[in-house]
Formats: C-alpha cells, sequence, structure tokens
C-alpha cells in the first residue's frame, strides 16, 4: 500500500473467501429463478400491491357545474394563495351580477403542486388531480387555460385529512 | 494451384465466413444475454422493450452506435487513438479460428466449379478454422497482443483516467498472463503436444483434464477472468473510480469495438475452458462421436456449444456477484498466490505423471487420470487448506468461533 494508507486490520482466520464467493454465487442464483418485480410501466399502471395514493397532487382540474360552466366564482383567493405566483386571474361579471373568470390559466411549470389552492377554494372548483403523465412538445402547452383545465377527466386529489392524517 | 489446393482454400473460406458470422451474431447476442442475466439476477426482466422479450435490442444498439457522432479529443494523438480499437479487436476475434468447434467431417467433394475449375477435398476436415500444430502458442501470444489495443487507447486519449486504466490494464495483463501460461503447462505435459485437436482426443482416451488437472482449471479460470478484464478483475475499466478507464474518450463505433473485444475475448476464454478441461466437443461416455460424420458433427458442435456457453455465463455470473478488488489485491493474487501455485504444480504434476508412466507403467489415459485424479483430490484439498485456511469445506465451526470470542473477551 501507498504510505500514510491506513491498513484495516481484518479477520483472516475467520474468512473464508472462495467459501464466501460460492455462497454468493448461490444467492444470485437464487435471486435469478425468483419472481420479477419489476411493473412493465406502459401496460400496467397500478397492480394490487401499489397504486398511486389518492393524496397525490398533480395537474390541476377546473369542476363544472350542472350546465357545463367553472364553479369559479373568480373571488382570487387561489392566485393570493399560490407560493408559486402561477395562476392568474382576471374576473369579470356578467348581467346577474355573478362574478365568473373570464381568463383563468395556470402555468403548470411554475406550480409547485402544494394544493394550497384547492385547500383555499370556497366553491371547491379548483383542484390538484391525481395525475403523472403530463408530456408535450412545446413549453407553451403547459399554460393551461380555462377550457383545457375544464377538459381534464382525472380524479381530484383528496388532499391530507387532519383528521385521518395516515389516510386510512 | 492443385485441385487440392483450391478445395482447401475453398473450404477454408467457407468455415471462416461461418465463424466469423456466428462469432459477430454471437456476441451481439451476448451484450443482450449480459443485461438479461443481470437484470434477472436483481429480480427484474432485463430489457424488453425492441422486438419480442428484447431480442433486437443488440440491433437497436448497433443502429445507434453507427449513427451516433464521433467525437475526438483535441489532443489526441490520431493515429493511435485510431488504431486502438482495431489492435484490441482483432486479437480478441481471432483466437476462435484454433479451437475446435466440433468432431471432424469426413469430406469427399470433387466439382468443377465456374472460375477456379476443378476443386476436390477428400478425407477428415478438422472443423476449426486453421488446424494449427501450435494451435495452443498461438493463442498465447494472441491473447497478450490484446493489451496494445488497450494501453495504446488509454495513452493516446490524452485524458488522466483514460491513462491510469491504460497504465493498470497493462500491468494486470502482464501479471496475469504469467501464471495463464504457467498453468497450462500441465494440460501440454498430459497431452503431450500443443495442438487443440490432440489435447481434444486425449480428453476422449482419458479423463476429461478438469478431473487429472483441477488446480490448473482454476489458475486458468481466475486468470481468464483477469485477462478479459472482466469483474472482479475491471481494474482498467472501474467505472466508478475511472469513470470507464481506457475507453472513456471513445464514442459511437469505436466504443462498440471495444465492447466487442470485451465479448470475444468472453467467447474465447470460455471456449478454451470448455477445450482444455471440458473435453472440447466431446460427449463423455459415448463413443459415437468420433467415428466421424456428418450427425456427428453436428451434433458435437451443439455440444461444444453448450459448453462454451455455460461458463460464458459463469463470466457474467461471476460479475454479477462479485464486487471489484483492491488494485494491491488484484497484484498480490497473481504474483504472491497465482504464480508460485502454478509453478508448484507443474513440477508436481511433471514428478507424478513420470513416477506414473516410468515407475508404475500405468501407461493408459484412464489409468493415469484416475491416478492424477487422486492426487489432485489431496493437492486441491491441501491447496485450499493453506489459501484458505481450511474452511472452503468446513465452515468455521460454530465452537470455535464461541471458544475464539470467548478467549478475546477474556484476555483484554
Amino acid at each position: 500500500m501507498a504510505i500514510g494508507v491506513k491498513v484495516m486490520a481484518r479477520p483472516e482466520q475467520e474468512v473464508s473467501y472462495i467459501r464466501a464467493t460460492l455462497k454468493g454465487m448461490a444467492l444470485t442464483f437464487k435471486h435469478m429463478l425468483q419472481a420479477r418485480v419489476t411493473m412493465q410501466y406502459p401496460e400496467a399502471k397500478s397492480t394490487d400491491d401499489w397504486r398511486i395514493s389518492t393524496r397525490w397532487r398533480g395537474t390541476h382540474r377546473m369542476l363544472t357545474d350542472e350546465q357545463g360552466r367553472s364553479k369559479c366564482v373568480a373571488c382570487g383567493l387561489c392566485p393570493q394563495v399560490c407560493p408559486a405566483n402561477c395562476i392568474k386571474l382576471v374576473p369579470g361579471e356578467d348581467e346577474g351580477g355573478n362574478r365568473y373568470p373570464l381568463i383563468y390559466e395556470i402555468d403548470e411549470f411554475r406550480c409547485v403542486f402544494c394544493g394550497y389552492c384547492q385547500e383555499v377554494c370556497p366553491e371547491e372548483a379548483i383542484h390538484v388531480g391525481v395525475h403523472y403523465e403530463n408530456s408535450e412538445y412545446s413549453r407553451d402547452r403547459f399554460v393551461y387555460d380555462l377550457e383545457r383545465l375544464q377538459a381534464q377527466t382525472h380524479p381530484v386529489s383528496t388532499l391530507w385529512d387532519p383528521a385521518d392524517p395516515r389516510g386510512q | 494451384m492443385t485441385p487440392d489446393q483450391k478445395g482447401f482454400i475453398l473450404f477454408a473460406v467457407i468455415k471462416l465466413l461461418v465463424v466469423f458470422t456466428v462469432m459477430m451474431v454471437g456476441v451481439a447476442l451476448l451484450t443482450l444475454v449480459e443485461r438479461k442475466v443481470a437484470g434477472w439476477m436483481q429480480n427484474r426482466p432485463g430489457p424488453n422493450r425492441v422486438g419480442p422479450s428484447g431480442i433486437l435490442q443488440p440491433l437497436a444498439d448497433g443502429i445507434k452506435n453507427f449513427i451516433k457522432e464521433e467525437t475526438r479529443p483535441a489532443s489526441a494523438n490520431e493515429f493511435l487513438f485510431l488504431l486502438a480499437p482495431a489492435l484490441s479487436f482483432v486479437p480478441a476475434v481471432i483466437l476462435i479460428a484454433v479451437i475446435p468447434l466440433a468432431a471432424p467431417l469426413p469430406v469427399n467433394f470433387s466439382a468443377n466449379l465456374p472460375l477456379v475449375g476443378l476443386t476436390t477435398y477428400h478425407g477428415l476436415m478438422p472443423m476449426s478454422v486453421a488446424e494449427l500444430p501450435i494451435g495452443f502458442i498461438f493463442v498465447l501470444a494472441f491473447s497478450s497482443l490484446g493489451v496494445y489495443g488497450i494501453a495504446l487507447a488509454g495513452w493516446s486519449s490524452n485524458s488522466k483516467y483514460s491513462l491510469i486504466g491504460g497504465l493498470r490494464a497493462s500491468a494486470q495483463l502482464i501479471s496475469y498472463e504469467v501464471a495463464m501460461g504457467l498453468s497450462l503447462i500441465p494440460v501440454l505435459l498430459i497431452s503431450g503436444n500443443a495442438s487443440f485437436s490432440t489435447i481434444v482426443a486425449r480428453q476422449q482416451q482419458g479423463l476429461w483434464f478438469i478431473l487429472p488437472l483441477f488446480l490448473s482449471f482454476f489458475v486458468f479460470l481466475i486468470s481468464g477472468f483477469a485477462e478479459t478484464n472482466r469483474l472482479p478483475f475491471d481494474l482498467p475499466e472501474a467505472e466508478s473510480e475511472l469513470v470507464a478507464g481506457y475507453h472513456s474518450e471513445y464514442s459511437a463505433m469505436k466504443f462498440s469495438l471495444f465492447m466487442i473485444a470485451e465479448y470475444a475475448h468472453i467467447v474465447t476464454v470460455a471456449a478454451m475452458v470448455a477445450t482444455l478441461f471440458f473435453g472440447g466437443w466431446d460427449i463423455p461416455f459415448t463413443h459415437w462421436d468420433e467415428r466421424g460424420g456428418l450427425l456427428q458433427t453436428v451434433i458435437t458442435s451443439g455440444v461444444f456449444f453448450l459448453k462454451t456457453f455455460f461458463w460464458i455465463f459463469f463470466v457474467m455470473w461471476i460479475r454479477w456477484t462479485l464486487p471489484r478488488f483492491r488494485y494491491d489485491q488484484l497484484m498480490a493474487l497473481g504474483w504472491k498466490i497465482l504464480l508460485p501455485l502454478s509453478l508448484a504444480y507443474i513440477m508436481v504434476i511433471a514428478v507424478a505423471i513420470q513416477v506414473i508412466e516410468s515407475l508404475l507403467g500405468w501407461t493408459d489415459p484412464k489409468t493415469e487420470g484416475l491416478a492424477l485424479f487422486a492426487l489432485n483430490l489431496l493437492l486441491g484439498w491441501l491447496v485450499f487448506f493453506l489459501l484458505d485456511r481450511g474452511r472452503v469445506v468446513r465452515g468455521v465451526a460454530p465452537q470455535a468461533r464461541v471458544a475464539a470470542a470467548s478467549a478475546e473477551a477474556g484476555a483484554p
């Protein structure tokens, strides 16, 4: 060894290298015959042992009422609470004095998926979703407008429930 | 040229093409086999996306490597940088040429071919590309040529990691070349000839050399691992210390050539182990395969393939089992254990053969083999007792361990 290298005292009398090698080879061979644990992802997205959590916070979804209009009343709480400042909301008002969003855009690249928008929403309109397949061919496709947010169909997140902290 | 010479050239070319093609396709498939074995040993399925259960993966890799950009370090020595992959590729592939791949085929060929005229071939055709009388020495000579490719690749890349990888490779290959060559001397002592077909024939008359020459096999296998730069001796590559060692500056098809060379080396070492210690193309317990004929040739080639494939699998098995040696451990193993061991073994076997053949007069190959096998049982036990302190077979007895622990605790 080079100068100044500390050489550990090894238990040489206790160690049998060939026996250890044979044991290791038996182990790897045993593993070769065992069942494979890999989930074949694009074909299988969940198994009985594993599925994505219902508390998963993915890309957003805007819920709609019976007439197909968004539930949003443009109160402005979600852009206010958003820590990443990714929600753009321009409120409008119709003849009956009901507020609705003229523009509602979420930049999913800026979003940190904290789920505060869903927690703060008084109308249960904006939700984070249980969804993770988001690939697109260009960056501007990641700014979701109102129409697109309403068109999403994936399940919405249940978020964390203080009454049931472990999700049981 | 006489018709006989034409026939010889014709069949040599045919054998050459067949063996080279099989070798290249086999090497490509071995990259897949390696990844599959790696996956299975880690409870994964391995590559299974390209083609049915991943069978076209090597093709995809090949295409990828062909269309990739070739990069060249600015301060590399261009000529040597280009030469190195070829220098490591050629010796690796050429070695398979002298190994007999099947039982000799009796050929009775006579035809008037266009352009070349009358072409004939009569008699037994050896099923190796080149039936060299010095086959064995040829293999040793060419396998040591491989080190030039690696050392030059490391040096010409003009990179620190590559250089260290190249230096390690040359030190390692030279050290283990000695042990490898010496470990095979007992094979020559028994068979009395350096040509592979004689060695195989001798094993058919007597015992497979694994039994009478077990320690030779042991040393040869370990040095074979070192010669192919495979784990646990892959210090020239050592991806965790040296990035990728000697080929870290190579890209695209030049890198592929190094990979092909590595796998071709594995094939060669596996084929050598099968030929030298496991009877080559011999089918045990029968003499039917020595009679000669087309069927025999086909079946014995299958047997040879199976034996070779087992040892290829063994190489991969070891790779995914053992971690890498430390450099000083590698050198100590080579020079302090394997070299003295193989030297002493040569002496013991030489004396034993002299005693058995001259004093006892047991010249029958089978009797001689059995006598040497008995000697090897004793020697093997002794060597593993010394090398491994007796725990290969027994294991550490639990009482002994408890006694040692209590003795330590009692005497602080």
